[in-house]
């Protein structure tokens, strides 16, 4: 069993847990991500890592509740414990000099963008930070994120937080301001990630996402996470998560992404109304 | 007790085909002791032991079954246990046909006799009784890390912890028993008999750590160097799905044979929403591949409420590598076999979801490399095929995370690590390996005799 540590609610749909998990801490690296499960009937899913302490044996894990599974983990505190807790799973980020990079971590893509920040901050790089969210509400590890940034936006799209607008419109302003990007991560949901790569294509800017992708194990066995990148099909969970924004499929990884859609709608239904694990009865 | 002199294998209780085809319950039913000592005395007790040939880690066949004539179960099940430390599980899934019933001089004017029946009904017979735990040498203080735990790590685990190792089993998955948990379906192989004989061989010491995927947490030399382990076995399987590289594979609706045998086995979709792991299973269904895998997807997919399910094969019914028990079952349950067919392209419309399926018909032509006939496509008979989900069962390779994460570790180029077949010794020292990892997608049984192979020769290393 791997034990919550600490719970933190940013939002009331946003959720940060501190997992007691020495073995994934010791090993992983930015841009990895675990797979938990949370009882024996529960399913297995992938989240992305957000922070780790290797001293403390921690990994830090800030999630969306959207479907029954994270409604369900958002319903646990600090004490519970997870049945199962698997990783670190898929490549590190390359982390290397480029020069000036752009982060961006949009709605709860913040998370897992900002190790990646940090390292690319220790790596020597100029880091512009850019974090982006529907509103205000939505918004958390600001002050963290800054605090790995030499230069640092907030944008929501309906202006209760920093500029009014979307991260890629802030991405946009910055490209043509400095004249010069290096590299550009940007990690959200799909359509964000989608627009952030098409905007940095014709500047040839070296433009990296990370995918969260339908998965079962995570190591490679099921290919449920399948995406077209270039004219290959790879895995996310192996391959990736992380893949050039240039050459992924995006509308195929929409399109992917709604698979189980109708089957999601079913699980909250039984599990919120008909005294299913979901805690609520 | 007088020689039984039926041409024919006393039958094997089934669950009728139509009710079986919507249940998840296990098809075949099992001999009584009747039966079974009827079966027992169509034996001829060769001296031969032709069948023990057969077998690929020789259990004493004959003997065991003359056990059975005299009613001595636990003696017939000790005789098979000296050689096998999973009857419950080959006794089931085992290719006897090609086997040790292969071999069965019996076999020559009649069917042969039925050994894996046998075996499953002394097996099935020790575990309602209550298994004892297996006497184990004294401590050695040697320690031996198993990786992964499907029929060739237990394997190991079981003969290595007999021999007074200490053995620690790392499973990726969140339960053990590798491809017997995910893959083997329930109808087929239930999943308490798995987990009894793993509980056996906790009961002698092994210890089970799951959540684990070596290459990730530690690495084989982190064992090796950093943990205190005093050798390593490898048996991390065939896990790595295969797709035709045909277009319209990633469209919603194409699973490979993994993914939809892990989501309905190991996660129990089958039971959604109790459980929450969903599947997602169409009205027709086609299933591309004609092996073992092939089956358990057919006849998964019937069992999920599909209405119409077609395996669809290149070559023709004599070529179908399954097990010809699996194809006579997924026959009787109502599976259409579309031979000398296989698509070129998988249709799907606009919101990525899978319509059909563009194939063409083949006919056989001479012999290839594998000395079947090589199926040939038909020049203009390219045909449409309505179809809602598609499962790609045409064979798995070596998963690389372990390979790519230790040093001096030999693989070929198909990715499989290169053992000894005498030994199980990889390139690198006090490191072996064994079972489909080695030598692709085989049986269970073949994995366990790797297993067996590589546990005596690590147990000979560990002496010195």
């Amino acid at each position: 069993m791997y034990k919550i540590l600490k719970k933190e609610v940013l939002s009331p749909t946003l959720k940060l847990f501190e997992i007691d998990a020495p073995k994934v801490a010791k090993k992983c690296q930015a841009g990895q991500f675990i797979i938990l499960r949370i009882d024996e009937k529960g399913e297995r899913i992938p989240l992305t890592i957000a922070d780790f302490n290797r001293e403390k044996g921690t990994i830090t894990l800030i999630f969306a509740e959207v479907g029954k599974t994270t409604k369900q983990l958002g319903q646990m505190e600090a004490g519970d414990a997870l049945l199962d807790f698997v990783g670190p799973l898929g490549r590190p980020s390359e982390i290397e000099k480029y020069g000036r990079v752009v982060c961006i971590g949009a709605g709860v893509g913040i998370a897992p963008v900002f190790p990646i920040t940090r390292a690319l901050k220790e790596a020597g790089n100029e880091v512009i930070g850019i974090a982006g969210a529907r509103n205000k509400e939505l918004l958390f590890w600001t002050d963290e994120f800054k605090a790995q940034c030499d230069e640092f936006h907030i944008c929501t799209d309906d202006g209760s937080a920093g500029e009014k607008g979307f991260v890629s419109d802030v991405l946009k302003k910055i490209i043509e301001e400095k004249g010069k990007v290096d590299y550009v991560i940007s990690i959200g949901p799909i359509p964000a990630m989608k627009v952030c790569a098409e905007l940095t294509k014709p500047y040839g800017i070296k433009t990296f996402v990370s995918l969260n992708s339908i998965m079962v194990d995570g190591t490679g066995m099921c290919g449920a996470c399948r995406v077209t990148v270039g004219d290959e099909t790879k895995f996310a969970c192996v391959d990736g998560p992380e893949f050039d924004g240039h050459l992924v499929d995006f509308n195929e990884q929409m399109r992917r992404a709604q698979i189980f859609k109708d089957e999601e709608q079913r699980a909250l239904a039984a599990g919120s109304c008909g005294g299913g694990g979901c805690g609520c009865h | 007790m007088s020689l039984n002199n039926s041409p024919k294998k006393n039958e094997m209780p089934c669950q009728d085909p139509k009710v079986r085809a919507k249940n998840f319950d296990e098809v075949a039913l099992g001999y009584t002791e009747e039966q079974a000592i009827d079966e027992a005395n169509r034996c001829l007790g060769c001296k031969k032991e032709p069948c023990r040939e057969g077998c690929p880690v020789q259990v004493p066949i004959p003997q065991f079954i003359a056990k059975i004539k005299e009613s001595d179960f636990a003696g017939a099940i000790a005789t098979i246990k000296d050689k096998n430390a999973l009857p419950a599980v080959c006794g089931r899934v085992c290719p006897q046909e090609a086997q040790c019933e292969k071999y069965c001089v019996r076999g020559k004017k009649g069917e042969p006799v039925g050994i894996g029946r046998l075996e499953r009904f002394v097996a099935d017979w020790e575990r309602a009784q209550g298994v004892k735990p297996v006497e184990c040498a004294p401590p050695t203080g040697k320690k031996v890390a198993v990786v992964g735990s499907g029929p060739a790590g237990l394997t190991v685990a079981a003969d290595c912890a007999q021999a007074g190792h200490e053995v620690t089993i790392f499973e990726a998955l969140h339960v053990p028993g590798g491809v017997l948990m995910y893959g083997i379906p329930e109808f087929r192989l239930p999943k308490a008999i798995v987990q009894a004989e793993i509980e056996n061989l906790k009961k002698i010491g092994v210890k089970v750590e799951v959540d684990s995927v070596i290459g990730a947490i530690d690495t084989v030399d982190e064992l090796l160097e950093n943990e205190g382990f005093d050798a390593v076995f490898i048996g991390t399987g065939a896990g790595l799905p295969y797709f035709l590289g045909i277009p319209g594979e990633n469209l919603n609706g194409v699973y490979s044979a993994n993914e939809f045998l892990t989501r309905t086995n190991l996660m129990k979709a089958y039971l959604f929403p109790e459980y929450d792991t969903p599947i997602k299973v169409g009205k027709k269904v086609a299933v591309l591949g004609g092996g073992n895998v092939a089956m358990d997807c057919a006849r998964t997919a019937l069992r999920l409420g599909a209405e119409e399910v077609h395996i669809v094969y290149r070559r023709s019914m004599e070529e179908l590598p399954a097990r010809i028990e699996e194809v006579h079952h997924a026959e009787e349950e109502g599976v259409i076999f579309d031979i000398l067919t296989n698509p070129t392209e998988i249709i799907g419309n606009d919101d990525n979801w899978v319509t059909g399926m563009t194939c063409l018909k083949y006919e056989l032509g001479e012999p290839d490399e594998s000395g079947r006939r090589k199926p040939v496509a038909i020049e203009g008979s390219d045909f449409h095929m309505p179809i809602d989900t598609v499962v790609v069962a045409i064979g798995q390779g070596p998963n690389p995370l372990v390979p790519r994460t230790t040093k001096g570790l030999e693989t070929n180029r198909k990715g499989n690590i290169v053992a000894s077949e005498e030994t199980g010794a990889t390139s690198k020292p006090r490191v072996y390996a064994g079972g489909d990892v080695v030598t692709g997608a085989a049986t269970v049984i073949k994995a366990m005799g790797a297993g067996r192979v590589a546990a005596t020769n690590i147990c000979e290393l560990l002496k010195k």
